[in-house]
């Protein structure tokens, strides 16, 4: 804004090439809303067009240059001051000079680097955006876009289950089993508890979901913990050599996949806290981590193959290996 | 075997579970009744006692069934006990009630039916959440006001 009298000023916009093709996808923002921003991977080209709009037409507008940045940057909610930008790219569309007439300026950022997912978390937020900035004199004149970005893998090619046996001595002696280690986003943690020794009144138990989100260096390190999930996998007293089913759909909550030390500023971490409880309200725990990771889409396979494997999921199947799995599910029922 | 497009969801294998395991009697079997409250003494003097009943399966204490006679004093004595060697959160005791201690009431005090009733019905809550909670029954004390005749308030205190 200028303070003396009517100088000419802009409007910035920003358009991307495809930004009639191109997904967009939900991202929580800091105060909770969620908006939807477009969606880009690592690697992906990112052009398009940035239209400098004259507010008073006929009068010039004066400028130092004319330039957008594409930006990758980390915010520490405490030290808001320092961005760490981790990816700092910038094209100049024009040279110090003066507009006459509105004008449009074609960008392109060829196969940007985008390492890391976008993330607003409790204490940390990393994002990526194009930032439009018309110079001058006294102040500049500029725009944002914010884009969102996901990181994709494939499946792991070793993903070993988790099995442990964990208790206290002469009272609670449980093993329990989770099918993996590494689950992607919209995957089922499958598992089971086996009970060895129950000689505490358990009332029910529970499987927890935790997010931790670790800021911080040395003497200056913030853990937030967040309860994703509670999901009571039993109700009431077991006894020894009881064993009891998990099955937990991972697609039906918030997550992000599991981030380890990015950028060397912050972590996201997920852990199964699977949790007992007595008649007396008395918890006991045992917290494990798992990884978690983002499939890409898929094409999906036609109709009728999927149906054929779904079928394969029902009770009385005619499939000779499920059969023998299947009748000890019956003997316990 | 993973199907990559649809998630087997299928159980995971386990053993099948003994019939006496799952038709026998658990072992997490305790119950302690505090009961038949006892007024011992004349005059000033006197005070309450009450039956505590035990009966467990669990290894851990001796006897499968005791019983003993214990009185208010008994429990506060066992509550610091645990609260000096146990790392525990020791459950709160039923009101000292020293107000009814004094005299000139209109009522019985102490010995008031209704007081006797509540005072009962706290201490055995009490006495069941402490003896199911794994660390106290660890505690030389816990056994002792339990299974024993009398405390012996000189005993070395320890685990068991």
């Amino acid at each position: 804004m200028s303070f003396f009298g009517f100088g000419q000023s802009a409007d910035i916009d920003i358009v991307l090439n495809d930004a009639e093709t191109r997904k967009k996808a939900e991202h929580k923002s800091e105060d909770g809303r969620k908006d939807k921003y477009f969606l880009f991977y690592d690697g992906e080209t990112v052009s398009g067009k940035v239209n400098v709009t004259l507010k008073y037409p006929g009068k010039r507008l004066e400028h130092n240059g004319i330039k957008i940045e594409f930006v990758g940057q980390i915010e520490l909610y405490y030290d808001r001051g320092n961005h760490h930008e981790f990816v700092s790219l910038v094209k100049d569309l024009a040279r110090p000079g003066e507009l006459t007439q509105s004008q449009t300026f074609d960008f392109e950022f060829t196969h940007v680097e985008k390492p890391y997912e976008s993330y607003t978390g409790q204490n940390v937020k990393l994002r990526y955006f194009l930032r439009a900035t018309v110079s001058r004199r006294l102040n500049d004149i500029s725009k944002e876009l914010d884009i969102v970005v996901h990181t994709l893998s494939t499946y792991p090619e070793l993903n070993s289950s988790i099995k442990m046996e964990v208790g206290i001595e002469d009272c609670l002696h449980i093993e329990f089993e989770y099918n993996k280690s590494k689950y992607h986003l919209k995957d089922v943690i499958v598992g089971k508890i086996y009970f060895l020794l129950v000689r505490i009144k358990i009332r029910h138990m529970e499987i927890d979901i935790i997010k931790r989100e670790t800021t911080g260096t040395g003497p200056n390190v913030y853990h937030e913990n967040d309860t994703i999930a509670k999901y009571e996998i039993m109700d009431g007293a077991p006894v020894r050599g009881e064993s009891i089913p998990i099955r937990l759909f991972l697609a039906g909550y918030e997550m992000t996949p599991t981030m380890r030390d990015i950028n060397k500023k912050f972590s996201v971490r997920y852990y199964l806290n699977l949790v007992l409880i007595d008649e007396e309200e008395r918890r006991y725990f045992k917290q494990q981590e798992i990884t978690l990771w983002r499939k890409g889409d898929i094409v999906r396979k036609s109709m009728s193959h999927q149906a054929a494997i779904a079928s394969q999921r029902f009770e009385g199947s005619s499939h000779p290996e499920k059969s023998q799995s299947q009748s000890t599910e019956e003997d316990d029922s | 075997m993973s199907d990559p497009v649809v998630a087997d969801t299928r159980r995971l294998n386990s053993k099948p579970q003994d019939l006496s395991d799952a038709y026998g009697p658990p072992s997490n079997f305790l119950e302690i009744d505090v009961y038949d409250p006892q007024i011992i003494g004349v005059g000033r003097g006197r005070y309450t006692t009450y039956e505590v009943r035990m009966r467990t399966n669990l290894p851990i204490f001796k006897l499968k069934d005791s019983c003993v006679r214990r009185r208010y004093s008994d429990f506060e004595w066992l509550k610091n006990e645990l609260e000096r060697d146990s790392k525990i959160v020791v459950p709160p005791l039923p009101g000292k009630a020293l107000k009814r201690q004094l005299p000139f009431r209109g009522d019985e005090g102490l010995f008031e039916e209704s007081f006797i009733e509540e005072r009962r019905s706290g201490l055995e809550q009490f006495i069941n959440r402490i003896a199911g909670h794994p660390l106290a029954q660890n505690e030389r004390c816990l056994h002792m006001f339990l299974q024993e005749e009398s405390i012996d308030r000189n005993y070395i205190p320890g685990k068991v």
